[in-house]
């Protein structure tokens, strides 16, 4: 939907989502990257395990379908090929800490004074102002920061991470979005600006309720493990099944009830429901409210029933039922979940240089006016320097000698 | 309600919302200037109305503070869709709008009359998002999908646990919901932009189960490439040593400490009075760390139950170590950083009072979010949507009040 755009991708990991989505919307995103490669490459995973620059999985995840430069922008040399790719460009991503750009002279001034209406997307842990601006940190810290590490874990043991990297990815996915509300304004003014992203700030957006509860209640939701944490009881929402677990959460009132009446049915038809399920009232059962003994009698007879199943059985019958019960997906599953094959999730995307295809997601959106999909993997270190090094007038003379000088 | 500024300004949206993901992505567009219409019904209200907490503990449609926290900017259009008259109203609505959206399982738009193609038939370029849980089509398509269970389907909580215990749920319950408008909201803006260009609307599909996939692609690829399946690693990093959550003075206070290289180790044993540690074998590089986790975990908890979470955090600050407050929500509600940013609006609720309204969660340097009015009472824009936007006379709104459709 966006061809016609560029995007200069100076981002390190905590950025590169951005640049993917734009990039699967339509934008020909360039990797601009330092000479000898990202050090994100050195990100594990790798492919096969070799710890190699161009085998980190990381890295495949989230620069497909951008090209890749190398280009030192810190040296004065390419400090000025940036500024000639940048009149070509639509957007600027970095993730520099506060202040670098305008330190190289490359701030949304300069860079607004090359090209007109240029957007300058800044993607930082805390962004670009403000106490914390220049706070070392990592995905923990700042996932503490933004107050969900604090909800996520068991009552009696510390908060628990998620452990992968996922700040990032919240801000990466807001500054897709931020990047393109600025442009849309400038589709309609012809003015650009500089969009500035807080990775603690994406990360902390939306806490379910847990603000209104404080202001208005004044209660601090709290981690509760394999349970649903609510003010009167705690009730299980992970469960075991024959193989695995299975993820299921008592919903009351008429939102959870159609579930409920279609569980308890489904129990019974196994002989696996008892007096006491069948004489609940659903529709008027709010869990917010109930005893933790009610919610201990409704919990008994269907822990037993997950047990008997295996994930297999509990997922098809809940499909079948249409009701609101999932097994944990391994990634094995996933692959091979028949809900993303039959959306034609997968695709198989051609890496030569380690002679296979790896399995991609295809789209994250399905457009009935433009295909959104996957077309190539991620680049190369410096796989693009002569086509679109070419394209600002260099000549294969000019590349080699700034090789040499360390710039490309 | 008149003609407001913003990105956005003279773009109608119908959205045929409710719970999160599909009011979220609306929040987006109103936040930035467009006329964001909820189109909903006090005779199956959106489970957020109904969900605790409410002001002063007592329940209404206009009283919960989980709906009226999400919801500034929005216009909301009672309209009972089981009505028979419902439906010419809500074509009409259709005819002056740029976006429809929904959230719905699919086929209740289909129900109503109100699939794409018939869309077409009222407004033909017309974009219409749709944002299930799995997708529009599919074995699973018809179930309805609640965060948490997505997110299992995802496969988050085998990220997520310790290594001698089962897997855990995210802690933030609609996690899943905060993903898939990012993509959703970048898609319709990039359609709205197409249609500006070519003329042609369309229609755009999104799966909550999909768009979450994207935040573990790399999980995938390792299994892909080495038959890996994620193992749960507490809050440990296989390059970092010290890496963890560290208890700290009072109730429930924990804080963050990341070290990822041997001068983060020299600063912290500095900052700790434990100079000894520096050049200790056991502790010296990382590798050494790696072998002794245990120990050095138990001494820097030590160290950390004398002190605050923030004075940990500004000490470490201070020299270089990465570390940070597990921040609890009235953390959060206070937090310098994000008060700064305009993270939160108070915005005065006549059911609510002054109450905390979510703004966005990035700044545009030229064209700020703006908090325009509070979350909406359910049909409080009824009449102002009907007679000023879809131009009934007075009369024809009368009626139709008077049949029962605006309910």
């Amino acid at each position: 939907m966006l061809n016609g755009c560029r995007a200069l991708d100076l981002t390190d990991e905590n950025g590169f989502l951005c640049g993917k989505i734009l990039a699967d919307l339509g934008v020909d995103v360039i990797k601009v990257e330092k000479p000898g490669g990202d050090p994100s490459r050195r990100t594990e995973p790798f492919w096969a395990d070799i710890p190699h620059p161009e085998k980190s999985l990381y890295w495949f995840a989230y620069n497909s379908d951008k090209r890749g430069i190398t280009l030192n922008i810190e040296a004065n040399d390419g400090k000025e090929i940036l500024k000639k790719l940048v009149k070509t460009a639509d957007f600027v991503i970095e993730s520099f800490p506060p202040g670098f750009m305008d330190s190289l002279g490359l701030g949304y001034s300069m860079l607004s004074g090359i090209k007109k209406g240029i957007i300058l997307t800044s993607i930082t842990p805390f962004g670009q102002a403000g106490p914390y601006k220049d706070y070392q940190t990592s995905d923990i810290v700042i996932m503490g920061m933004a107050g969900i590490l604090y909800q996520t874990g068991d009552p009696d043991h510390p908060p628990v991470q998620m452990s992968l990297p996922q700040a990032c990815l919240h801000a990466g996915a807001d500054a897709a979005v931020g990047t393109m509300i600025a442009y849309y304004h400038r589709e309609m003014t012809g003015e650009g600006q500089q969009v500035d992203i807080s990775m603690q700030q994406s990360a902390a957006w939306f806490l379910a309720n847990a603000i209104p509860l404080w202001e208005l209640s004044g209660v601090v939701s709290k981690r509760a493990g394999a349970f649903r944490w609510t003010v009167n009881s705690t009730q299980r929402q992970v469960w075991q099944c024959q193989d695995g677990y299975v993820f299921f959460f008592m919903v009351g009132g008429r939102a959870g009830a159609k579930t409920f009446h279609e569980l308890v049915s489904w129990m019974d038809s196994e002989g696996m429901a008892n007096e006491y399920l069948r004489s609940i009232d659903w529709e008027n059962l709010d869990m917010f409210k109930v005893s933790q003994d009610v919610v201990d009698q409704i919990s008994q007879p269907i822990e037993k029933f997950f047990l008997a199943h295996t994930k297999r059985e509990i997922a098809q019958g809940a499909a079948e039922r249409s009701i609101s019960i999932c097994p944990l997906s391994s990634m094995a599953d996933l692959l091979n979940d028949a809900q993303l094959e039959s959306r034609n999730f997968w695709v198989k995307i051609e890496h030569p240089e380690l002679n296979t295809k790896i399995t991609y997601p295809r789209e994250f959106v399905k457009s009935s006016e433009k295909a959104c999909a996957t077309r190539f993997r991620a680049p190369l270190i410096g796989e693009h320097n002569e086509e679109i090094y070419g394209e600002i007038g260099l000549s294969k003379p000019d590349l080699f000698a700034l090789k040499q000088a360390g710039i490309i | 309600m008149d003609a407001r500024s913003g990105v956005f300004s003279g773009i109608k949206i119908a959205g045929f919302c409710w719970a999160v993901v599909g009011p979220l992505t609306m929040k987006y567009f109103a936040d930035y200037g467009a006329t964001v219409i909820r189109v909903e019904t006090s005779q199956r209200p959106c489970t957020m109305r109904i969900s605790a907490p409410y002001k002063d503990g007592k329940p209404g449609l206009d009283r919960s503070g989980y709906f009226n926290h999400f919801s500034a900017n929005m216009l909301s259009l009672a309209l009972n869709m089981e009505h028979p008259q419902a439906l010419e109203v809500a074509r009409r609505l259709v005819a002056e709008s740029d976006v429809v959206m929904d959230n719905f399982t699919p086929g209740v738009m289909e129900s109503w009359g109100l699939d794409y193609e018939e869309l077409k038939k009222v407004k033909p370029d017309i974009i219409m998002l749709r944002q299930s849980g799995f997708g529009s089509w599919g074995p699973y398509a018809q179930q309805p999908a609640f965060g948490m269970i997505l997110a299992a389907m995802a496969g988050l909580p085998n990220f997520i646990g310790w290594p001698d215990g089962g897997p855990l749920p995210v802690g933030v319950s609609a996690y899943t919901d905060c993903i898939s408008p990012r993509f959703a909201s970048a898609a319709l803006i990039a359609a709205l932009d197409y249609r500006n260009k070519t003329g042609k609307g369309q229609l755009l599909d999104l799966s909550q189960f999909e768009t979450t996939l994207y935040f573990i692609m790399p999980a995938i690829l390792e299994y892909i490439s080495s038959g890996r399946e994620p193992s749960r690693i507490g809050n440990s990093h296989p390059y970092a040593v010290p890496h963890g959550v560290y208890p700290c003075k009072g109730d429930d206070r924990w804080c963050t400490i990341a070290v990822f290289s041997d001068e983060q180790w020299a600063s912290l044993c500095k900052v700790m009075g434990r100079t000894e540690y520096i050049d200790d074998p056991r502790f010296g590089t990382l590798p050494n760390r790696k072998k002794n986790e245990d120990a050095i975990n138990r001494l820097i908890g030590s160290w950390t139950i004398n002190f605050t979470p923030e004075e940990v955090m500004t000490e470490m600050q201070s020299a270089g170590v990465p570390a940070g407050v597990v921040k609890n929500a009235a953390d959060i509600y206070d937090d310098p950083q994000l008060r700064q940013r305009n993270l939160f609006w108070p915005l005065n609720h006549p059911d609510m009072g002054l109450f905390t309204h979510l703004g966005q969660g990035f700044e545009l340097s030229k064209t700020p979010a703006q908090a325009h009015m509070p979350s909406p009472q359910l049909g409080e824009h009824t009449e102002y949507v009907c007679t000023k936007i879809l131009g009934m006379t007075d009369k024809e709104f009368v009626e139709l009040v008077g049949a029962g459709v605006f309910v």
